[in-house]
């Protein structure tokens, strides 16, 4: 499926993964996680790979398995330094509490697996799995 | 999506329905911003309807609790926060900062 890059696509890609997440039969606790870490994923493609809103779009497929589902996002936007990505530091006073890194850390915390490439034709491929529980 | 806020004698109360993402929270933060920046400081969100929160949205309440606590002048409480919002929320370890109640009638007794 191919969803414009935009903010308001969201909510369609969510729904998406939601009906993939039920055909995988995934189990609501799962397809939430997935829901989570594919909406944290899509925002830093918009935000951050095209530096705005309608600069490109997203495609995103899922694969389903027998004992997981894989999504895959693919973008044409800038290259995306996931290990360059601060790890945010929790667990600290209110005040201290800083916002960047926490989307990247979150997908992590939700998905059992997550791979990143840069195609030759300058393609971001983000691959995420989640077993099944 | 609609956000609804409602004052009270000793607090103000946020409710809102359905998904809070990177394109709605913008909405969310005006609503605790036009209840902080008229002076009032504690403030219940009733989550009851809420059935999505990205980290832009856990975002938004942290930004909010920093200007509540400053001072020791209020604070923001959370009603029926949904078990798979929570869980994602203790995982990355922000659950902490917030008392969380199970109605409303307690959230607002409590201040």
């Amino acid at each position: 499926m191919v969803f414009s890059g935009c903010l308001t696509s969201l909510p369609q890609i969510s729904e998406f993964i939601a009906k993939s997440g039920e055909r995988a039969d995934m189990g609501s606790k799962a397809i939430y996680q997935v829901q989570l870490a594919v909406d944290e994923a899509c925002t830093n493609i918009i935000e951050h790979g095209y530096g705005g809103e309608n600069k490109g779009d997203i495609d995103c497929s899922v694969i389903i398995g027998q004992k997981d589902m894989t999504i895959i996002l693919r973008d044409k936007g800038k290259p995306f330094k996931m290990d360059k990505v601060p790890q945010p530091k929790l667990n600290v006073p209110l005040e201290e509490l800083q916002p960047r890194g926490v989307g990247v850390f979150l997908m992590q915390q939700m998905m059992d697996e997550i791979k990143y490439e840069r195609t030759t034709d300058a393609e971001n491929v983000l691959t995420m799995i989640k077993r099944k529980p | 999506m609609e956000v609804i806020t409602s004052q009270y004698k000793r607090c103000d109360l946020i409710k809102t329905s359905g998904r809070v993402d990177s394109s709605t929270a913008p909405q969310l933060e005006e609503a605790f911003n036009s209840i902080i920046d008229a002076g009032r400081h504690k403030i219940v969100f009733d989550m009851t309807d809420v059935n999505f929160m990205s980290s832009k949205a856990w975002w938004v309440l942290i930004d909010a609790q920093k200007k509540c606590k400053r001072y020791n002048r209020g604070e923001v409480t959370l009603v029926k926060v949904q078990e798979n919002i929570r869980e994602s929320l203790d995982l990355v370890g922000m659950g902490s900062y917030f008392q969380m109640f199970d109605d409303v009638t307690a959230a607002v007794g409590s201040f």
